[in-house]
């Protein structure tokens, strides 16, 4: 017996901003208890913690403990990279835009896809070829390493600290809405869980938590899709033909509607999606993982794969929501309006299609999600100040190894702790920004410093240390000033900044400033830095001297 | 001593033509490939912010499909498509290449 607990606003407002769908945002009710998700969850839950009693027992080194000691295979870390990037809000978020507005849910997700093919062919086996941990060890490979390691650190934590903020806040509202919890007891399950996972089990288990998901993700979407199909008699234009008929804006889903713009905007965003997947730190993190540059680059290979066919299946699953949940009122309120919100259709269309068990799978599968995503990002951030902060620049580089474990637990507990905290205190606030200032920043201070150290000769510590710093600064300060945040959050009537996304003027000022910076820099590091860029560059295009896979 | 025949070892790879010739090739390969994705992809968004109604055409005058969809779709599969075809090449051909300029310039 579900209650029919209204919404009191719209859980999102699919088409005003293009990173809502990664954060769910607005108020919520509680639903009822839902027993067979929760039966469902409970499963997983006992299988991912069995996984990371295994995980602590093989993990003896800091090695094993931030790259699962670089054992992972191709295949599995590009399922775990599907599984990292595949977020329930994504999932809810996609489907619930191709809802309703059709079309503009393929370009969003078309948005976060092409990345990846960058990454492969720019980043992915010279950041194997030459880093350890994190991706400030590749970027500090041939600088200053106080200055890079405190600026890459601290890029990491911030992007880090905005994605975590709204997968928290989405994690409480979504348990809200599909298990019928309470938000505060969601919050710091989500918290306790992910903390269990990363502190015991580190890379391998939050690994095999990340495959574990993106394999029931992608069966569950499978399936849905299948079913939708199957109601149209496997017709795509059938499809189509019934989705426009029942749909209120009729032919416009099938084309391009309010989702970007201005020319300006659309690059904006374009740049900050592309770039800045390359510069998430829980991403790049991934590829040390792997034994080689060949592994490395066969993980993108797969990851896009999948990732993909996701992106294809939710457009296929909006659609199935069109024809199947917007035409039953079983799934609607007194008043007409989804029940729980757009956010929700995919939900109803999983009972729809599956009946209430599927409900329970599909419920417990975008829990599982939520998990999967926070434990990789806290995992980052714990690296960024144990490896980098800790190891590298407190004690300069001469750490025990396991004094550097111990930094390692506290900072996770520590991340706990404020991911619960934040979770709550960001409640009732409007989160849909933090995404795309996630993205933004990744793309404006970890990418630009990233590639450049790995690219150019000339880059200095100077360059990088400044550059970056802009990059990440003009981010902030655009991102606060836009209509976004300006108007949307703070009230004003015009915003000073009149696009939504900073990434064209962020990443340029980024690049422009590490440039100038690095050629009038005259120091004796400046020629140092610029000396190894030989043995750098070799390294990073042979792979010779590459920590490799420890046995196990 | 070991750090002496490291950076002699790394100036002989360095010099060698073969690595050049790799380096020439994979950095090419990557960019050609790049650039295609880049293209693609700017070109779509840009498509999308100047001309929307050019997407919202249908591919046949009876059809719902817009040719929206194949542009869409097409750039999902062409992601998939260049991250194998590098894929492939990389750890076929370059990584041969790689094997024997490291064996060549073996102490």
């Amino acid at each position: 017996m579900i209650l029919r607990t209204l919404l009191t606003a719209a859980l999102l407002a699919a088409s005003s901003a293009v990173f809502a769908g990664e954060a769910l945002t607005g108020e919520v009710q509680k639903q009822a208890t839902n027993w067979t998700a929760i039966a469902m969850f409970v499963g997983f839950i006992i299988a991912t913690m069995g996984i990371t009693k295994w995980a602590a027992s093989k993990n003896t080194s800091t090695s094993d403990y931030y790259t699962a000691g670089g054992g992972i295979t191709g295949f599995q870390n590009g399922l775990a990279i599907a599984g990292d990037y595949m977020s329930a809000a994504s999932f809810l978020g996609i489907s619930a835009l191709v809802y309703t507005s059709g079309y503009d849910g393929l370009i969003y997700s078309i948005g976060f896809l092409v990345g990846w093919p960058l990454i492969l062919f720019i980043i992915a086996e010279r950041l194997r070829n030459l880093g350890k941990f994190t991706f400030s060890d590749v970027a500090s490979y041939r600088l200053g390493q106080t200055e890079i390691r405190l600026l890459s650190a601290f890029g990491s934590l911030v992007v880090v600290a905005f994605y975590l903020i709204a997968q928290m806040v989405g994690a409480g509202k979504l348990i809200q809405l599909l298990f019928g919890l309470d938000y505060m007891i969601a919050v710091i399950l989500v918290g306790v869980l992910m903390v269990v996972y990363v502190l015991f089990g580190g890379m391998l288990a939050t690994t095999w938590v990340q495959i574990i998901k993106a394999v029931l993700l992608l069966s569950g979407a499978t399936f849905m899709s299948f079913m939708v199909l199957k109601y149209v008699d496997f017709d795509v234009t059938k499809m189509f033909t019934d989705a426009v008929a029942i749909h209120p804006k009729g032919a416009a889903i099938m084309g391009p509607g309010g989702l970007v713009s201005d020319p300006i905007s659309a690059i904006s965003l374009g740049m900050a999606l592309m770039f800045g997947t390359a510069g998430l730190p829980h991403i790049l993190m991934r590829f040390f993982t792997v034994s080689d540059a060949k592994e490395a680059r066969k993980s993108v290979f797969y990851a896009t794969g999948f990732i993909g066919y996701f992106y294809i299946l939710t457009f296929i699953i909006g659609f199935g929501a069109i024809l199947l949940v917007s035409t039953n009122p079983a799934f609607k309120d007194a008043a007409g309006a989804i029940i729980g919100g757009s956010n929700m259709v995919a939900i109803h269309l999983a009972n729809a299609v599956g009946g209430n068990v599927f409900l329970g799978f599909i419920s417990a599968v975008a829990f599982a999600t939520i998990l999967a995503v926070v434990a990789g990002l806290t995992l980052a951030g714990a690296s960024a100040v144990s490896h980098d902060l800790y190891a590298c620049v407190i004690k300069g580089g001469k750490a025990k190894e396991e004094d550097e474990m111990r930094v390692t637990k506290i900072t996770t507990l520590a991340l706990g702790v404020v991911a619960i905290l934040l979770g709550i205190v960001f409640e009732k606030q409007n989160i849909a920004f933090m995404v795309g200032l996630a993205f933004s920043i990744a793309a404006s201070c970890n990418f630009p410093v990233l590639l450049l150290s790995m690219y150019w000769k000339n880059l200095t510590t100077r360059g990088a240390l400044f550059g970056g710093a802009i990059g990440l600064i003009t981010a902030i300060v655009l991102t606060v000033l836009s209509p976004t945040v300006w108007v949307d959050i703070m009230g004003n009537a015009q915003a000073i900044f009149p696009y939504k996304y900073p990434a064209l003027f962020s990443v340029t000022a980024a690049f422009v400033a590490i440039w100038f910076f690095s050629i009038t820099d005259r120091s004796v590091a400046a020629q140092e830095a610029r000396a190894k860029f030989i043995p750098q560059f070799v390294r990073s295009q042979t792979g010779i001297g590459a920590s490799g896979a420890s046995a196990h | 001593m070991h750090e002496n025949d490291d950076t002699q070892r790394i100036e002989r790879i360095y010099e060698h033509p073969r690595f050049k010739e790799l380096v020439a090739k994979k950095t090419g390969f990557a960019n050609f490939l790049s650039v295609i994705i880049l293209g693609a992809y700017f070109a779509f968004i840009l498509l999308i912010a100047f001309d929307p109604k050019l997407l919202a055409v249908p591919i046949s005058a009876d059809s719902p499909i817009t040719w929206g969809m194949p542009a869409g779709v097409g750039i999902i599969l062409l992601s998939f498509l260049l991250t194998g075809v590098y894929t492939l090449r990389a750890n076929g051909e370059f990584d041969r290449m790689t094997k024997e300029v490291l064996d060549e310039v073996q102490q």
